[in-house]
């Protein structure tokens, strides 16, 4: 018996050692690895799998333009993007998995617990880490970690500010994951700069992620005298929440945080999104050029999909690796830390300024929607 | 208090349907003595039928709600054939490991074919709500707890006044008996998951009806409340079911009204929990003692 | 003739035992080779963890649905609230590192024994499908809890940037707990609670008629279950450094669920070979995850078909046939 215990352990042992032996990648010394985490699988798959689109968008433009120059040399950037299903634990097995490709910088992760879980890996691996999209504080917690997208903060003091002091709107009714943390970020900056900006909040309702009936907290919500109602949530819900709200003959105006991007295709009757404004860093029917060029360039590659704006995060993080290897010189660690706070990249979700904290600074754009079309409207 | 009355009113939607998911619980655990845990999922699966149905050209919208109830029923009895009956007499940890398999099997094989993304049912139910007295009521919604109604009382008429629903009591008081006496209990069987089934699916259409979209997971919540809400009425109760929902979904709406959003699933299950401590039998349920 | 069978009975005891200490012996060495060799690299060595936190969770939730015959659906839940304990024990102690292990591991273990002990209750009156449900309204309520309390668990964002003490850095430790939870587990599974134990799966009625109090063993199972499920869960997050309430949900349950039902129900053996392989065969089969889980409930669906099917029957009684061929001789 036990014998059989012994030889089963020393079988799966050399089960794996084989099965790796041959994926030990070999990487061409004129060749710069990428690596990418994200959910290209379950329930946040859309999010891993534009990110993943964009970036290789940006990695063949660049390889097309000669590649990226590191001091004296001239290489060429290959993408490796893995899948993390949005589980911290996964992303730890990819990140290895990664290393184990001989990666030299990382665009990742997506989503944000996984992200946060890498940090103590990339620091130690003295690997340059620059999130798309993870928002949450922690995501660049670390000196070798930046983000290049808003953090929740930065949302929820955006739309207060639109909200209070540019339509001066003073009663707001807040409705919000509490599951989720991007959810509850935004949400506890947008309550303190309401206060500060002396507006109040009526009512303030939480639901859980994946909920589909949302007619109690709107109930409460229009037995209020709110003014406004704010949701900074994923469209999955909010998709829910503006038809129930438009059944319940609400008809203040809806404003939401970047999560919303997407609402459109996700109501059936696209009336009851209609005059909603929400926060985000792209839109594809932008007018500038750049941004033009990479929905032509993203259409092509993807069977006429339309870049969303995570898809722009990820081109833009690979151009911002581009431009922090090529003021470094160099791919030492502390040599990209420092040209990260020295460069300016210009975006297709803006252009971005990186602080040492981590954190992108760049404009906010504000999107309406109108005729049931997203429209972009300029802040001062 | 009209604050109230509507909040009354907002649980009676969620609280009607998982009245008819209960009743498919009910009705399967009263003969086959067996919690079909894929039954939630069954809903899902409806919902789907119903939104390729819609979507197809030249399909009336009452030939997609008929295909929907008929493939549910049908789906019900394929399952009890293909996973149930080869275990009659196996241990129930068996059956009920493999009924969670069948649930993850439904689940994931609508992930696979439809993906996670939810798709959205266009509007089908065309009632225009009215207002009384300041509180609005929905159309939508007084479809949903007429046809509630209509399907628990047909239900009471079919297993106390028909000669089939005797045969079905029989073989659920003792289905060594009922056999001898001529029944054949895996056709009531057959017949009890097919109804069950059949009212996931009228639980489903009601379900897109006023929710809108149809996604793999969609059944997985309703499904375990619909449990709970069997239990508390008192599991193998036709109207223990009907009570034990609608308590279920006003219970769910003052909790999410009253005290906290969060707790809401801590109040239910925990409410699972005391009821079955205190009264295992819920409110309308019989004692089944246990023999070796 | 009785002097002689405890003589035998002692001497397979002993050579029991020192073929335990050697596959002991064997695996430690294994692992160091393995680890130290640069055979593995960053990313098997970093599954190390993962595979060990899954064999104690199985393990240990063996104990409760295999040997104990209750279908535990919240498994997570005990996990869940190792994390949390442990987490929070390692984050707010200033201590030397081992000393911090130490506290978190023994917190974790208790405040998991501890809800397994209040689960325990419902347990004296209930069994079968009702406590399933039970248990499975236990993982939930505690997910429910862990997002409410806020200012001690974080809520929704949960705890992070806790001490990664249990990395594949510290693989030593992490294998140490393993082997350990699994003698321990095996040798209760051996004594006479765990001969008591099986009694009351096969036939909870004639045990307690032989004054087998059902009641005792049925708690002990769960506290037992639970302690390790705790341990478990303070691997996973010192290894992780990041846990939110909605990672130990249903779906965590059912996973090691499947890894017991795979493994084979009873088998301690079988639940470490099926955690092992279905930790690994994941990582190698990445771009198929969505497939993975389909893949699971068919399985959980035939391994259950089969283990009750006349073809098991058959193959079962005929290979037990010829191996027990002289005995049948001797009983005619």
């Amino acid at each position: 018996m036990k014998f059989k215990k012994v030889l089963s352990v020393a079988m799966i042992a050399a089960m794996t050692a084989v099965s790796f032996a041959g994926c030990g990648a070999k990487s061409s010394s004129d060749e710069f690895v990428i690596g990418g985490i994200g959910p290209t699988t379950g329930d946040a798959a859309s999010y891993g799998t534009s990110v993943k689109n964009g970036a290789q968008i940006a990695v063949d433009e660049i390889n097309k333009a000669g590649g990226v120059k590191i001091g004296d040399e001239t290489k060429k950037l290959k993408l490796n993007f893995q899948d993390d299903a949005n589980d911290a634990e996964t992303a730890k097995n990819a990140f290895n998995k990664l290393m184990d490709d001989k990666m030299g910088a990382l665009v990742g992760c997506v989503t944000s617990t996984p992200c946060i879980a890498v940090t103590s890996l990339s620091k130690d691996a003295k690997i340059l880490q620059i999130t798309p999209s993870g928002s949450q504080k922690e995501c660049a917690q670390y000196d070798n970690c930046f983000r290049v997208c808003f953090t929740d903060p930065q949302q929820g003091d955006a739309m207060a500010d639109y909200i209070v002091n540019k339509l001066g709107k003073k009663k707001v009714a807040v409705l919000y994951a509490n599951s989720s943390s991007y959810s509850e970020g935004v949400k506890d900056a947008f309550d303190a700069k309401v206060k500060e900006l002396g507006g109040t909040v009526v009512v303030e309702e939480a639901f859980a992620e994946k909920d589909v009936d949302y007619n109690t907290q709107l109930s409460k919500v229009k037995a209020s005298d709110a003014e406004a109602i704010f949701v900074p949530a994923y469209y999955q819900e909010v998709s829910y929440i503006v038809k129930q709200a438009s059944e319940k003959g609400i008809t203040i105006p809806f404003f939401g945080s970047d999560g919303w991007d997407g609402i459109i295709d996700q109501v059936s009757d696209k009336k009851v999104v209609e005059g909603a404004t929400f926060l985000s860093p792209f839109l594809s029917t932008d007018t500038d050029q750049k941004v033009q060029e990479f929905t032509k360039a993203y259409k092509a590659a993807n069977g006429d999909a339309n870049p969303d704006q995570f898809a722009a995060d990820g081109y833009d993080t690979v151009y911002t690796i581009k431009a922090a290897l090529e003021k470094a010189g160099s791919t030492d660690i502390d040599k990209l830390q420092e040209a990260m706070t020295q460069i300016k990249v210009e975006g297709v979700t803006g252009d971005m300024t990186f602080d040492k904290g981590g954190d992108a600074t760049k404009s906010t754009k504000l999107i309406q929607i109108k005729d049931g079309k997203y429209t972009a409207i300029t802040v001062k | 208090m009209n604050g109230f009355i509507e909040q009354f009113l907002n649980g009676l939607i969620p609280g009607s349907i998982y009245a008819l998911i209960a009743l498919g619980y009910t009705m399967v655990y009263g003969i086959a003595k067996m919690i079909n845990f894929a039954h939630g999922d069954i809903i899902m699966v409806g919902a789907y039928i119903l939104l390729l149905g819609l979507n197809a050209a030249g399909v009336p919208t009452w030939l997609a709600i008929l295909l929907s109830i008929v493939g549910c029923g049908i789906l019900g009895v394929v399952i009890e054939k293909v996973a149930y009956k080869p275990l009659r007499n196996a241990p129930s940890l068996a059956v009920l490991i493999t009924a969670i398999g069948v649930s993850y099997f439904l689940q994931n094989l609508f992930l696979v074919i439809f993906s996670s993304q939810g798709k959205s049912v266009p509007k089908f139910i065309h009632v225009s709500d009215f207002t009384v007295g300041g509180v609005t009521v929905s159309g939508n919604m007084i479809v949903i707890l007429v046809v509630t109604i209509i399907v628990m009382i047909a239900l009471t008429y079919f297993i106390n006044k028909t000669k089939l629903g005797s045969a079905l009591r029989a073989v659920s008081e003792d289905k060594g008996a009922a056999s001898l006496m001529g029944i054949n209990a895996n056709r009531m069987i057959s017949m009890t998951f097919a109804i069950g089934s059949a009212l996931a699916g009228v639980a489903g259409i009601l379900w897109v009806s006023m929710y809108d979209k149809a996604y793999p997971t969609l059944g997985a919540i309703p499904g375990i409340k619909a449990f709970v809400a069997a239990v508390i009425g008192g599991i193998g109760s036709v109207p223990g079911a009907m009570i034990g929902g609608i308590a279920l979904g006003i219970v769910e709406s003052f909790t999410k009204a009253y005290i906290s959003g969060e707790l809401v699933d801590a109040f239910v299950f925990g409410l699972l929990i005391i009821v079955l401590i205190f009264k295992p039998t819920g409110i309308l349920g019989r004692k089944r003692i246990e023999k070796v | 003739m009785a002097n002689e069978f405890v003589k035998k009975k002692s001497g397979e005891v002993k050579k029991a035992s020192i073929k335990k200490l050697i596959v002991i012996a064997l695996v430690y060495v294994g692992v160091i080779v393995l680890v130290n060799s640069g055979i593995l690299g960053y990313q098997y060595r970093n599954l190390l963890v993962s595979v060990s936190v899954n064999i104690i969770m199985a393990v240990s939730l063996n104990l409760v649905t295999g040997f104990l015959g209750e279908l535990s659906l919240g498994h997570a839940g005990f996990m869940a609230i190792g994390a949390y304990t442990g987490s929070l024990i390692t984050l707010h102690l200033e201590l030397p590192m081992w000393l911090e292990i130490i506290a978190g591991l023994a917190g974790a273990g208790v405040m998991a024994a501890i809800f397994g002990l209040i689960i325990g209750i419902p347990v004296l009156r209930l069994h079968g499908d009702y406590l399933a449900i039970v248990t499975l309204a236990f993982g939930q309520i505690i997910a429910s809890i862990l997002n409410y309390a806020k200012s001690i668990t974080g809520g929704a964002s949960g705890l992070s940037n806790i001490p990664e003490y249990t990395t594949s850095k510290h693989y030593i430790l992490v294998i140490t707990l393993v082997i350990l939870s699994v003698v321990i587990i095996s040798n209760i599974m051996k004594s006479r609670y765990g001969r008591a134990i099986t009694a009351v799966r096969d036939n909870y009625i004639a045990a307690e008629a032989t004054g087998v109090s059902i009641r005792n063993y049925k708690i002990f199972a769960f506290v037992v279950g639970a302690f390790f499920a705790g341990i478990a869960g303070f691997i996973f997050a010192h290894n992780v450094g990041i846990i939110k309430p909605n990672k130990f949900d249903f779906n965590m349950s059912i996973n090691i669920l499947v890894i017991v039902v795979l493994g084979g129900m009873g088998s301690i053996r079988g639940s470490i070979i099926a955690a092992i392989i279905l930790t690994v065969l994941p990582e190698m089969l990445r771009d198929i995850q969505d497939y993975r889980m389909l893949m699971y409930a068919v399985l959980l669906i035939a391994a259950m078909l089969f283990n009750n099917s006349k073809l098991r029957k058959h193959l079962v009684d005929d290979g037990a046939l010829k191996k027990l061929f002289t005995r049948k001789k001797k009983e005619a």
